[in-house]
C-alpha cells in the first residue's frame, strides 16, 4: 500500500449542476442520456462550446454473449434489499430480473451461486488507471498536465493507456465503471473520462456511452506547492482567486456563444478550448469533481460554486467532510472518502474512519472511492472498513447502504445514476459474483460481468484478461491465479 | 479504568484463547502479573486481588507485529521537519540507529496500538546501506522505555533504488557491498594500523564499519529489501559469501524462488497486498505469503503504510484469501516476526514469562467486522483513546462545541 507519493499527485474532481442566480438549479445533475444511444449531436455551428458533440465519441460496442442466470445466491441489490436466496437474470446486456424465483430462457448459461454473494459491478469515482499508468516510469507519468495552474482544456483520455497492467487487477476486483481523472496539481486539471473498465485497444472503445465528462478540480496544498515557485498560487487565497479568475472568463465566453448560437450573427466567436470546459460547468453540462480535504476549503468551494451558479457534484478526499456534513447536505453536493487513508500531508491529518458513517447519517451521498491501483482492487474491503467502524462507534450504517457507497452513489455522482449501480430490472448488467459476503476480508470476486459479459472469471484463464504489457514475462506476471 | 491501569495482576477470563505457540485454549484464562504473563491455560487459579478482563466470547491473542514503517519517524509525511528514517550524505549509513529519532508523543503511536498493533520495526529508509532498524513497544514516554531491542539489525536497500547509491547499476551496488564488508572485516583486523592512519583509505567510515561487524559474525541479521528475484538471488549470494545470517524484506519475486530461500533457512517480511508491477517487480503477486508460506519459507508480514500500520490485520486477512492458512498468518504476525526480530525468548506468543502485550477482540483478528477490545502492552491496560477518537467526539454532534 505505497500510495503516499501516487497520492500527493492525486486529483479529485466534482461535478456541478447549475446552482443559484445564474441558473435555476436542476436536482441531482442532468437526466443520463440512455447507455446505448449515441451521444447527441448538435449542429456544426454549436457542437464546438458543447459536450454534445459528435467527435471524440465512444465507439463502445456491447460484447455479444448468451443470457446469464445466477441462481440460489445472497444478492445485494443495493436497493433496499439484500435477497438470501435468489436468482439474478442477464440478457442482451441488460439486467432482465432479479428475485426469489426467476425464469431462465432455455439458452441460458446457469451459474450456480450457492454460498456466493452478488452485486453491482463496483465504480470507482476516482481512479488514475491508465493515467498513471503500472510500470510507474516517468513515461508513464500522464496524468498532472503541470505547466499552468489552470489546464480545463485536456482531457484525461487523451492521456489513458488501455494496456495499462493495472487494469486486469482492478477488473478482478469488481470493478466494472470507473472516473479516471488529471492528478491534482493544478486548481483545474482537466476533464476525466468515464470508462468502462473492460480490455480494449483505445480509450474510445471503454468510454461510457452517454456519459457526461467530470472537470478536475483541486484544493489546497498540491496546487500551491507546485506553483509556489513558478508564478503562483502559492497561497489557498491564490487558489480561490485562481478559480475565481478562470469562471469570469468562462462566463463571458459562455455568454458569447449562447448569443450566437441562439441568432447565429456574424462569424462564430472563437474556441477556446479551456473556457469550453469551463463554460460546460456554467450551462450545468459537465460534473466539479473536486478535490478538497479540509473542512474549511469545501466550505470557501461551495461559496465558489454559488458565485457561479454551479454546483459542486462531490467533494474527493474529503478526509473532513465530516465536520461540515450538514453544509454538504444543505448544498447537495457528495463526498468521496477513503476508509481509513490520513496523515500523509497535513490536510491530512483530521480523517477519521467514521467519516463516512456521520456522512451518511447526515444524508450526504458518501462514496468510497481509491485514488489508488491497490485500493481500487478492493474497494468492497474499504467500504466493509467505514461501515463497520460507524458501527462500532454506535453510528448506523446498513450493509445495503455500505454496498451503495461502491455502487449506486458513485454511480450518482457520475451521474450514471439510472443506467448503473443496483441491481434492477432494466439496469446495465455490471455485475459480480463475489466467493462469500463482499464484507469478509476473506471474500474474492470469482466473476465480474460487464454489460452482461463475462469479463473475468477467477477459475477460468480464458476470462482472464491480460494486457500487452504482461505478455511476454517470465513466469507469467503479478496478480494472476494460477493455483 | 484507574484501577485496571494501576493493577499489577490482571487476569483475562473466558476468552478463545490463541497462543500461537500452541493450539487454541478454548474458556481460558491468561493471567498477567507485573507486566509479564504469568499463566495461560483453563485451569489456572485467579489471585483475589487481580484485576479482571471479561473476555467470554472474545477472542485472546498475542499483540500485533508490524515489521515494517517509520513509527515515530514521521509525523506527517509531507512535511519533512517531522521525518526522521532517512540519513543524508552517507550512502553507507551502517552506524544510523534510528532510535533516537524517534517521538513517542506521536499521535500515530496511539492510533496504531488501539486496534491491536502493539510492537512494530522501526526501519530506516533510502541510501545504499539504510541504517539500523529498532523493535519498539508502542507505549512509554521516553525511547528506552519503548525500545524492545536495538539494534535489530542492519538495512540494506538491495534494489531499484538502491543502486541509485551505487553509480547506477545492479552488479555496481553489490560490487560496493562487497567492497564495504571486505574493508569491515579488514578494518576489524588492522583498528590500530587505522588509528596510526596506516591503512589504505576505506570505503566508508570506521563508525560505519564498526557497525557492520555484528552483521558479518552473523550476530545481528542484514535486513536486505530486494524485489526483484535476480536481487533476492544477489542478496542469497551475498549471505553465502560472507556467511550472513539474512531477512529478506519486500522479497515481491521471492515465490518465484521460493525452493532456494526456504533451502537457505532465509526468513522474508512480505506485505501481501503488493501486487502492482513495476520494473523494481514485474511478478508481483497476492500470492507471494502463501507461496513461500508452502515452500517453508518463514514468513512475517508488513504493512508499510505507517499511518495505517494498523491494517496489518487486513493485510493478513487478505493473506489468507490468497492461500496461507489462518494459522499461518496469525503466526505471520505474532511469533514469526518475533523470532526473526530475535526476540521470540520475549515476544511473539501466549506463554508464561513473555511479556504481555495482549489483544482481546471481538471476533476473528483479521475480520472487518471485528474491533478491538482491550489492548494490553508489557501488562498495562492501554486506555482506548487517540487523536482520531478525539476527533469523533468532538463532531459526533453538530454544531460543534469548541
Amino acid at each position: 500500500m505505497r500510495h503516499m507519493w501516487l497520492l500527493l499527485l492525486a486529483v479529485i474532481m466534482t461535478s456541478g449542476c447549475a446552482t443559484g442566480a445564474a441558473r435555476p438549479a436542476r436536482e441531482g445533475g442532468p437526466a443520463p442520456t440512455p447507455a446505448q444511444a449515441p451521444a447527441p449531436t448538435k449542429p456544426a455551428a454549436g457542437e464546438s462550446s458543447s459536450v454534445d458533440r459528435p467527435q471524440y465519441a465512444s465507439t463502445y460496442q456491447r460484447h455479444p454473449n448468451p443470457p446469464v442466470l445466477i441462481r440460489n445466491a445472497t444478492i445485494m441489490t443495493a436497493t433496499g434489499q439484500e435477497i438470501a436466496s435468489g436468482s439474478i437474470l442477464l440478457k442482451d446486456g441488460r439486467i432482465v430480473a432479479v428475485g426469489a424465483k426467476v425464469d431462465a430462457p432455455a439458452d441460458a448459461v446457469v451459474v450456480d451461486g450457492t454460498g456466493k454473494f452478488v452485486t453491482p459491478g463496483l465504480i470507482d469515482e476516482h481512479s488514475h488507471l491508465g493515467v498513471y499508468a503500472a510500470p510507474g516510469t516517468d513515461a508513464e507519468s500522464d496524468g498532472n498536465e503541470a505547466t499552468n495552474p489552470v489546464t480545463a482544456e485536456v482531457w484525461a483520455e487523451h492521456s489513458f493507456w488501455p494496456q495499462d497492467p493495472q487494469i486486469p487487477l482492478a477488473i478482478a476486483g469488481g470493478i466494472t465503471t470507473i472516473q479516471a481523472l488529471p492528478g491534482s496539481a493544478n486548481l483545474i486539471g482537466g476533464r476525466s473520462a468515464i470508462l468502462k473498465l473492460i480490455p480494449a485497444r483505445t480509450v474510445q472503445e471503454m468510454k461510457f456511452p452517454g456519459a457526461r465528462y467530470g472537470l478536475k478540480m483541486a484544493c489546497g496544498e498540491n496546487p500551491k506547492r507546485v506553483y509556489g515557485q513558478k508564478g503562483g498560487p502559492s497561497t489557498r487565497m491564490g487558489n480561490m482567486a485562481g478559480y475565481r479568475g478562470a469562471y469570469i472568463q468562462a462566463e463571458a465566453y459562455r455568454r458569447k456563444w449562447d448569443k450566437w448560437n441562439k441568432d447565429h450573427q456574424g462569424d462564430p466567436p472563437d474556441r477556446n478550448l479551456r473556457l469550453e470546459s469551463l463554460a460546460e460547468v456554467l450551462r450545468g453540462d459537465i460534473y466539479v469533481q473536486n478535490h478538497c480535504y479540509r473542512a474549511d476549503e469545501m466550505a470557501n468551494m461551495l461559496d465558489l460554486g454559488r458565485e457561479f451558479g454551479f454546483r459542486i457534484r462531490s467533494f474527493h478526499h474529503a478526509v473532513e467532510a465530516y465536520k461540515i456534513r450538514d453544509l454538504l447536505a444543505a448544498a447537495g453536493t457528495g463526498a468521496a472518502v477513503w476508509a481509513d487513508w490520513w496523515g500523509f500531508k497535513e490536510e491530512a491529518m483530521d480523517g477519521i474512519k467514521e467519516n463516512a458513517a456521520l456522512l451518511q447519517q447526515a444524508g450526504v451521498r458518501v462514496n468510497i472511492h481509491s485514488d489508488d491501483p491497490s485500493g481500487i482492487q478492493r474497494l468492497n474491503q474499504e467500504a466493509a472498513k467505514a461501515m463497520y467502524a460507524g458501527v462500532r462507534a454506535g453510528i448506523p450504517v446498513t450493509r445495503d447502504q455500505a454496498i451503495r457507497w461502491v455502487t449506486a452513489n458513485p454511480a450518482w455522482a457520475l451521474g450514471l445514476d439510472s443506467l448503473i449501480g443496483t441491481l434492477e430490472p432494466g439496469k446495465i448488467a455490471d455485475v459480480v459474483v463475489w466467493s462469500g459476503d463482499p464484507f469478509s476480508v476473506y471474500s474474492r470476486a470469482i466473476q465480474v460481468y460487464n454489460d452482461g459479459w463475462l469479463v473475468y472469471d477467477r477459475n477460468d484463464p480464458a476470462h482472464q484478461p491480460r494486457t500487452d504489457f504482461q505478455l511476454g514475462q517470465t513466469p507469467a506476471a503479478g496478480g494472476r491465479n494460477d493455483r | 479504568m484507574i484501577a485496571f491501569l494501576l493493577a499489577q495482576t490482571i487476569a483475562i477470563t473466558g476468552g478463545t484463547v490463541y497462543p500461537v505457540s500452541g493450539p487454541k485454549i478454548a474458556d481460558a484464562t491468561v493471567l498477567i502479573r507485573d507486566g509479564k504473563i504469568a499463566a495461560v491455560g483453563t485451569g489456572v487459579a485467579v489471585p483475589p486481588d487481580a484485576a479482571r478482563i471479561d473476555a467470554t466470547g472474545k477472542w485472546v491473542t498475542p499483540g500485533l507485529i508490524d515489521g515494517a514503517g517509520q513509527m515515530g519517524l514521521v509525523e506527517i509525511g509531507a512535511v519533512a521537519g517531522t521525518r526522521e528514517a532517512l540519513l543524508k550524505g552517507d550512502t553507507i549509513a551502517a552506524s544510523f540507529n534510528v532510535a533516537e529519532g524517534i517521538n513517542p508523543a506521536s499521535v500515530v503511536i496511539s492510533v496504531t496500538r488501539i486496534e491491536g498493533v502493539t510492537t512494530v520495526l522501526a526501519v530506516p529508509a533510502g541510501n545504499l546501506v539504510s541504517g539500523q532498524a529498532v523493535l519498539i513497544d508502542l507505549a512509554g514516554n521516553t525511547i528506552e522505555e519503548m525500545l524492545v531491542k536495538s539494534p535489530v539489525g542492519v538495512v540494506l536497500n538491495d534494489s531499484e533504488t538502491g543502486k541509485d547509491f551505487a553509480g547506477g547499476s545492479r552488479a555496481a551496488l553489490v560490487e560496493r557491498v562487497r567492497r564495504v564488508f571486505r574493508d569491515a572485516l579488514e578494518y576489524e583486523r588492522r583498528r590500530a594500523d587505522f588509528g596510526r592512519a596506516q591503512l589504505r583509505p576505506l570505503s566508508a567510515s570506521a563508525a560505519d564499519l564498526e557497525a557492520l561487524l555484528p552483521v558479518l559474525h552473523g550476530q545481528e541479521p542484514l535486513i536486505a529489501y530486494a524485489n526483484r528475484r535476480s536481487d533476492i538471488a544477489t542478496a542469497l549470494r551475498l549471505a553465502r559469501e560472507f556467511k550472513l545470517k539474512l531477512v529478506l524484506a519486500g522479497a515481491q519475486e521471492a515465490w518465484q524462488i521460493a525452493g532456494e530461500i526456504a533451502g537457505a533457512s532465509v526468513p522474508a517480511l512480505v506485505e501481501p497486498l503488493d501486487n502492482i508491477p513495476s520494473y523494481d517487480a514485474l511478478g508481483v503477486r497476492y500470492e507471494n505469503a502463501a507461496l513461500l508460506a508452502k515452500a517453508g519459507v518463514k514468513v512475517a508480514l508488513m504493512e508499510t503504510d505507517t499511518h495505517n500500520s494498523r491494517n496489518l490485520r487486513q493485510e493478513a486477512g487478505n493473506a489468507v484469501a490468497y492461500g496461507m492458512s489462518w494459522e499461518q498468518a496469525l503466526r505471520a504476525v505474532t511469533l514469526s516476526p518475533a523470532e526473526i526480530f530475535g526476540v521470540a525468548d520475549r515476544y511473539g506468543s501466549l506463554e508464561a514469562g513473555k511479556v504481555a502485550n495482549v489483544v482481546v477482540w471481538s471476533g476473528d483478528p483479521f475480520e472487518f467486522t471485528t474491533g478491538v477490545e482491550h489492548v494490553l502492552i508489557r501488562g498495562k491496560e492501554i486506555p482506548l483513546k487517540s487523536r482520531q477518537t478525539e476527533l469523533l467526539e468532538r463532531y459526533r454532534k453538530l454544531p460543534v462545541k469548541y
